[in-house]
């Protein structure tokens, strides 16, 4: 099992470093990070705040760029790419869960999940057909005109959760997908990753919170910047 | 994706109504002033040719004020002047002062005017009844006078003078016609007075000197040429003393008239141009505000895999979008200005298409100029600072 998640490795940072410039004083947030993801794998980066984890998460959401080391996520050298196809990146190979959601308020929940189509440019039926897809996948059939505010915070983060998921990303990347949901509500959208995850798609959760972590198939911790322990394997 | 980015603008503009039309305010604004202010110096411009063209623009009129050697123009210095090859005729003016008496009335100080049939074929409406002054009245210094309105009803009150007989100056005097009631436009109003052939009144009022002459042009394109040779006749007939007499060419008040109202006209389209400016500044303000409001949508767009030129072209869009908005309300109250003032002013409504083309075309400028710097900024947005300011 474990040699087998090795050789279909999708994700794989060799020696990443990242420093911030602030004024005179260099700070280096990630020290020579190696970290590699198999295909399927549903792995829990967890750490304190300020351990580095976020920016780790930027970095592997391509939407930042490492000081040093090689970044490679499904074949694409990420270092070598520019802004349009870093955005590109994004589009096609991630898929985005966030803290706070971040739906547009103006937007149905249909609309939400179909932006992401829009920059990849598919037609509007297309889109619509494929979102309502989605949409029916996490449960939200009858509320696809619904807008977040008409929305509980559960079923908004499963809007988000369609929206990452529509474009069949090569992973979903989720930032403390919990951190703004009761327990209960948490525990269902860690019900629904578990699915995708048994469904065979790849999963990079950050998160802060041991119990959260335990829902993964392996965690790895991060503390000031270093990434430590990584092959624990949690049991579930 | 463009097609898209002009949805997004325009939902977004139809999201905020209040705020866009208060936005596109100033842009409405400065492109109705243009078109109203442009349709209104037209329309000004196109009255005041009108009433110029009205006195003859194939005129060149000569005020011989004289000098002291020589009180105005001799014959012979009109002969001279009917002899320039662009002129079709000359109609001297002479003035004279005497008392009239007519059926046992008189009328102290009537001003008689000298004329020819020159003056009777070149503008229409001279003559409300009777015949006018011919040539042959004119070789013939013959004895006949038209009356002037006013002056008729002192003399004959209700009776038809044609045919009477009046003094003046001590010699009898045959009424031929009475003259129209001057429109108290033109100068000299002969409501009061008398005409009689030129020659006569030289003759009978021992007057010499012709102190007014209206000169008729073959060619109105020529008439600058013409008025420099008739000019240099008259420094002749005055000895080089340019201060005896006065040319004035119809042509060039006409050329003043324009000249004055096209300075005008960019003046006041200038003043409207600085308020689109002011307008053009409203919306980048807009704009400005958007983008920092929006900045965490930005940032979810850019994560989502929104390349920076598909945001950079969503907020360009926007900021044209209001302009033109802005732009086609301002020419509907522009328009309707320009009926309103053409109505109130009574001048002609004048609406050309360059100038709504003019107005439109420039607040899209305005939105393209005015929106690039916010859509640019907006582009430019970190999505990971843009995802953390939510």
């Amino acid at each position: 099992m474990e040699a087998k998640k090795m050789e279909q490795s999708i994700l794989s940072m060799k020696g990443i470093d990242k420093t911030y410039q602030m004024g005179e004083e260099a700070q280096r947030v990630l020290k020579h990070v190696d970290l590699e993801v198999a295909s399927g794998e549903f792995i829990a980066i967890l750490g304190p705040s300020g351990s580095g984890k976020s920016t780790l998460m930027n970095l592997i959401g391509c939407l930042d760029t490492p000081t040093e080391g090689s970044y490679q996520l499904n074949g694409a050298l990420i270092e070598t790419l520019d802004e349009s196809e870093m955005a590109a990146i994004r589009n096609r190979e991630i898929g985005f869960v966030f803290q706070q959601f971040q739906l547009l308020p103006r937007l149905s929940a249909l609309e939400n999940v179909e932006l992401p189509l829009i920059y990849s440019g598919l037609p509007e039926k297309e889109r619509r057909t494929l979102a309502t897809e989605m949409l029916t996948k996490v449960g939200l059939q009858d509320k696809l005109k619904n807008r977040p505010n008409q929305l509980s915070g559960g079923q908004q983060q499963r809007v988000a959760i369609a929206r990452a998921l529509v474009t069949q990303p090569t992973i979903i990347l989720a930032d403390e997908p919990t951190g703004a949901l009761d327990q209960k509500t948490g525990h269902q959208i860690m019900e629904l990753f578990e699915d995708l995850h048994a469904e065979g798609k790849t999963i990079v959760m950050i998160t802060h919170d041991e119990n959260i972590a335990k829902h993964s198939s392996r965690v790895v911790r991060i503390l000031d910047g270093v990434l430590i322990d990584q092959n624990e394997q949690m049991g579930r | 994706m463009f097609l898209e980015s002009i949805k997004m603008s325009w939902k977004n503009i139809v999201n905020n109504k209040m705020r866009s039309f208060l936005t596109v305010l100033g842009v409405l604004i400065g492109v109705a002033a243009i078109i109203a202010l442009i349709s209104i110096v037209q329309g000004v411009t196109e009255n005041i040719t009108t009433q110029v063209m009205d006195m003859g623009a194939n005129k060149v009129t000569i005020q011989a004020m004289g000098t002291p050697l020589k009180e105005g123009l001799t014959l012979n210095d009109m002969e001279r002047i009917e002899a320039v090859e662009n002129i079709k005729g000359v109609a001297p003016t002479i003035t004279g002062m005497s008392a009239i008496s007519a059926n046992g009335v008189v009328v102290e100080d009537v001003i008689v005017y000298g004329k020819n049939e020159v003056h009777f074929s070149n503008s229409d409406d001279l003559l409300k009844s009777g015949r006018s002054i011919n040539s042959l009245d004119v070789t013939g210094k013959t004895k006949v006078a038209l009356i002037g309105s006013n002056l008729s009803k002192t003399l004959f009150e209700n009776e038809t003078p044609i045919g009477k007989e009046i003094t003046v100056n001590g010699a009898t005097v045959t009424v031929i016609g009475i003259l129209e009631a001057s429109s108290g436009f033109a100068a000299g109003s002969t409501d009061d007075g008398l005409v009689m052939p030129y020659t006569t009144v030289m003759r009978t009022m021992g007057t010499g000197y012709i102190k007014s002459l209206d000169v008729y042009l073959r060619d109105e394109g020529l008439s600058d040429q013409t008025t420099s040779e008739i000019e240099g006749i008259l420094n002749t007939a005055f000895n080089n003393n340019s201060d005896g007499y006065k040319v004035t060419n119809m042509q060039n008040i006409l050329d003043t008239v324009e000249e004055m109202t096209g300075t005008m006209s960019m003046m006041l389209t200038g003043i409207a141009g600085i308020s689109l400016i002011v307008g053009g500044i409203g919306i980048m303000n807009m704009m400005l505000v958007t983008v920092t409001e929006r900045t965490s949508e930005i940032g979810l767009r850019k994560a989502l895999g929104a390349e920076p030129k598909t945001i950079q072209w969503q907020f360009i869009l926007e900021a044209l979008f209001l302009a033109m908005f802005g732009g086609v309300l301002g020419l509907v109250l522009g328009v309707l200005l320009a009926v309103v003032a053409a109505q109130v002013m009574g001048i002609p409504l004048i609406l050309t298409g360059s100038s709504v083309l003019l107005a439109i075309g420039f607040s899209a400028i305005i939105g393209l100029v005015f929106g690039y710097a916010p859509a640019k900024k907006a582009s430019q947005l970190n999505p990971i600072d843009a995802l953390r300011s939510a």
